[in-house]
């Protein structure tokens, strides 16, 4: 029973990063039609940025989670600006070869610049040591993250879902026309969205600095699992990719348990299921 | 416009997502001039420098001799190997002047990316299409297996720095191939031994699930039961894993006095890291890193790494000779120090030019192999040493324990010596491996 609780938990700090990567996939995808595959390399950015606040500039945990995604949110809407903008009137196949090419070459360059291995970044001191729960040690930074994924997830959601601008973004995916007629700056709204939608991964990716490295390859690594998770969400379903990513994060800590080999395919397996099912996903409404 | 930005998006693409195809670009003045790699020519860090044309070379290159260096150029291994071997490839080629007897030497690199199907077909390519006669380190040791049958097979050489399977002196061994640096036996007789020797008795595994964690996992398991000890569980993780909370959480559960770490780099380095996030250590459980990297301390910092003990053949900062050559190795690759596999990949490469200088002949892959058994090796990294008639190269192994920050005197400060594993102790003996080439 201990062993079971104690990786429910465990899956769910992974959870935390599938749902707050997947959560701004869902908003892009939702408004413009297009999957980022820019998102994991915008994670590492994330990551590398408050790397680099506290290598160079002294500056702590608590600033690099709220400055590293303020400025990958303006790269992300500079990208958009200067980038996929030009490709609203293409196939939505063209904003993927994009953003893939964008990803790659962001690696590449970081790559070149910082090797594979990646960098330390340390615990912040306030959330250093482990509370023994009983069945589990579970670390207090671990805790934290699992924390403030979901207050920030609900958010997130509560804005989408529940307030005025939440429903003027729904409007402008349903009808953009309809809604630039009604006088709402629908491309503004676009470059909004994606630059959040940057900030959130940009998020994420601080998060992730004190427990994995801040390597290059730390984007690469997720950004295909959090792709499945979208599938399985349902593309563009808000709450969908939360709950899915909270869900398959805890599918994939149980397969560490009872069959570690799979675990790295597990969450495919699911993908391929539920698609056959349900092909629009878990959450996924009918168009 | 914006087709142009699709266009270049899609070259961008694909240039990058096939590494394998090596990291050369044909057409851009492409063959392999006589002289390419003569000293001063070179330039570091400077990937397309490796000239491969698609076709043709092979007419236009006959008279070369064209080493490929096959690696992680990507990876999660990429730091260990990766460009590094390329540069200490070029600094043993342009040790021996660029040219041996009128032929130009010259030094072509690929990604095979840790794959083994990817690796043998870059293998294939380079055999039966661009002539190279010699393939040096491929790390990771499933593709190095791959691409030992394919020598096998085109009768080449393989001199292999990177992987670490014993199986290629073992069961897989070669005429074609040596194994120079270090393998699964050697770190198990090595920091395996001594781990347990200092009282480690029951011994939980974090493996990684292919070749080379298995071996490696055998070997150490092998010492620990030799020793009296006893292996109370273990876990085999994917290649390549992020989060290790599961794992450590297993490994905390089984009460193992030691925690054996049979992964290598980046994983490696998660592992280590994140154990330390789990307090694994404080619980009088000890942490083993059964292969670690002068790359993976150097990312994971002295706080977390201070303290591990580690087998390795070749540290740079450990004589006048591995110094001066180190330093020089830096200025070429990014300030950074290099790796064993890297001190491998030059030493190898500089005892099979000497030998081919002598032999006058590079054709035939089993006569140069034979002739680099029988010619004993002499070089400042590795000292004076000998190839076992099973591919083996024997040299001395030494047991590092790496140093706590307030140890380290400045950046790379990293190894303290313990004890230095003579050669005749440190690789197994070549009758008790099982390969078939020893009578």
């Amino acid at each position: 029973m201990s062993a079971v609780l104690s990786q429910l938990l465990l899956g769910l700090i992974n959870g935390s990063f599938y749902a707050l990567l997947s959560l701004g996939l869902a908003l892009i995808f939702g408004l413009m039609k297009i999957v980022n595959f820019a998102h994991g390399a915008l994670y590492m950015l994330g990551a590398f940025a408050a790397w680099l606040l506290y290598d160079k500039a002294g500056l702590g945990y608590v600033p690099g989670l709220l400055l590293a995604p303020l400025a990958i949110g303006l790269l992300s809407a500079g990208i958009e600006i200067a980038l996929i903008r030009r490709l609203r009137q293409l196939d939505p196949l063209y904003g993927l070869l994009l953003t893939f090419g964008l990803a790659l070459l962001i690696q590449a360059a970081m790559t070149l610049q910082y090797g594979s291995s990646g960098l330390p970044y340390p615990v912040p001191a306030f959330l250093v040591g482990a509370e023994d729960l009983g069945f589990m040690f579970l670390p207090r930074y671990r805790a934290w993250v699992i924390a403030v994924s979901v207050v920030v997830c609900a958010a997130v959601w509560l804005v989408v879902e529940k307030t005025r601008l939440g429903s003027t973004l729904r409007a402008a995916a349903e009808n953009p026309r309809l809604c630039e007629a009604f006088g709402v700056a629908v491309p503004r709204l676009i470059t909004a969205t994606y630059a959040f939608g940057g900030a959130l991964a940009a998020f994420a990716g601080v998060l992730a600095a004190p427990i994995y490295q801040v390597s290059p390859l730390m984007g690469a690594d997720l950004i295909i699992v959090v792709f499945a998770v979208v599938a399985v969400g349902g593309l563009g379903s808000i709450g969908g990719s939360i709950v899915t990513g909270f869900a398959l994060g805890i599918a994939e800590g149980f397969t560490k348990v009872f069959y570690p080999q799979a675990s790295t395919t597990v969450i495919f397996v699911i993908m391929a299921l539920v698609l056959l099912v349900r092909p629009r996903g878990l959450f996924g409404r009918t168009a | 416009m914006i087709r142009r930005i699709a266009i270049l998006t899609i070259f961008t693409m694909i240039s990058a997502a096939m590494p394998a195809c090596s990291k050369s670009e044909p057409g851009q003045g492409g063959e392999a001039k006589p002289g390419e790699a003569k000293p001063g020519e070179a330039k570091p860090g400077d990937g397309s420098q490796a000239a491969q044309p698609a076709s043709g070379a092979a007419v236009a290159d006959a008279a070369a001799i064209r080493i490929g260096v096959l690696n992680d150029m990507s990876g999660l291994y990429a730091d260990l190997a990766g460009q590094g071997s390329v540069e200490a490839a070029r600094m043993a080629v342009e040790d021996a002047g660029g040219a041996i007897g009128g032929k130009a030497i010259a030094v072509i690199s690929g990604d095979h990316r840790n794959k083994p199907d990817v690796g043998s077909a870059v293998a294939r390519r380079w055999f039966e299409n661009e002539a190279v006669d010699v393939i040096v380190d491929v790390p990771t040791s499933s593709v190095a297996l791959a691409v030992n049958e394919v020598t096998r097979g085109q009768n080449r050489v393989f001199l292999a720095s990177g992987p670490a399977a014993a199986e290629l002196t073992g069961s897989a061994c070669s005429p074609n191939t040596v194994h120079w640096t270090y393998d699964t036996w050697a770190l198990a007789n090595g920091t395996g031994r001594e781990v347990v020797r200092s009282g480690g008795k029951t011994w939980f595994f974090i493996t990684a699930d292919y070749a080379f964690g298995q071996a490696l996992e055998r070997d150490v398991t092998a010492v620990v039961l030799m020793s009296g000890g006893k292996v109370v569980g273990g876990v085999r993780h994917p290649l390549n894993n992020n989060d290790f909370s599961s794992f450590l959480m297993q490994a905390q559960g089984s009460k193992a006095e030691v925690i054996g770490l049979a992964n290598a780099g980046g994983d490696t380095i998660n592992t280590i890291k994140q154990a330390s996030e789990f307090g694994l250590g404080k619980g009088g459980q000890k942490l083993a890193g059964l292969l670690v990297f002068l790359s993976d301390v150097h990312a994971l910092g002295l706080d977390v790494a201070g303290g591990l003990q580690l087998t390795s053949p070749f540290y740079w900062d450990r004589d006048d000779a591995t110094r001066a050559w180190s330093k020089k190795f830096a200025e070429r690759h990014g300030g950074r120090m290099p790796t064993m596999v890297h001190a491998g990949v030059y030493a190898a490469v500089r005892h099979y030019l000497n030998v081919v200088a002598e032999l006058g002949d590079e054709g035939d892959g089993r006569a140069v192999v034979a002739a680099m058994k029988r010619i004993p090796t002499d070089d400042p990294l590795f000292g004076k040493g000998t190839i076992d008639p099973n591919g083996r190269k024997r040299h001395p192994m030494y047991l590092y324990q790496v140093k706590r920050p307030n140890e380290s005197k400045g950046p790379w400060d990293y190894y303290q010596l313990v004890r230095e594993i003579p050669a005749d102790q440190a690789f197994q003996a070549p009758a008790e491996t099982g390969c078939a080439l020893v009578k």
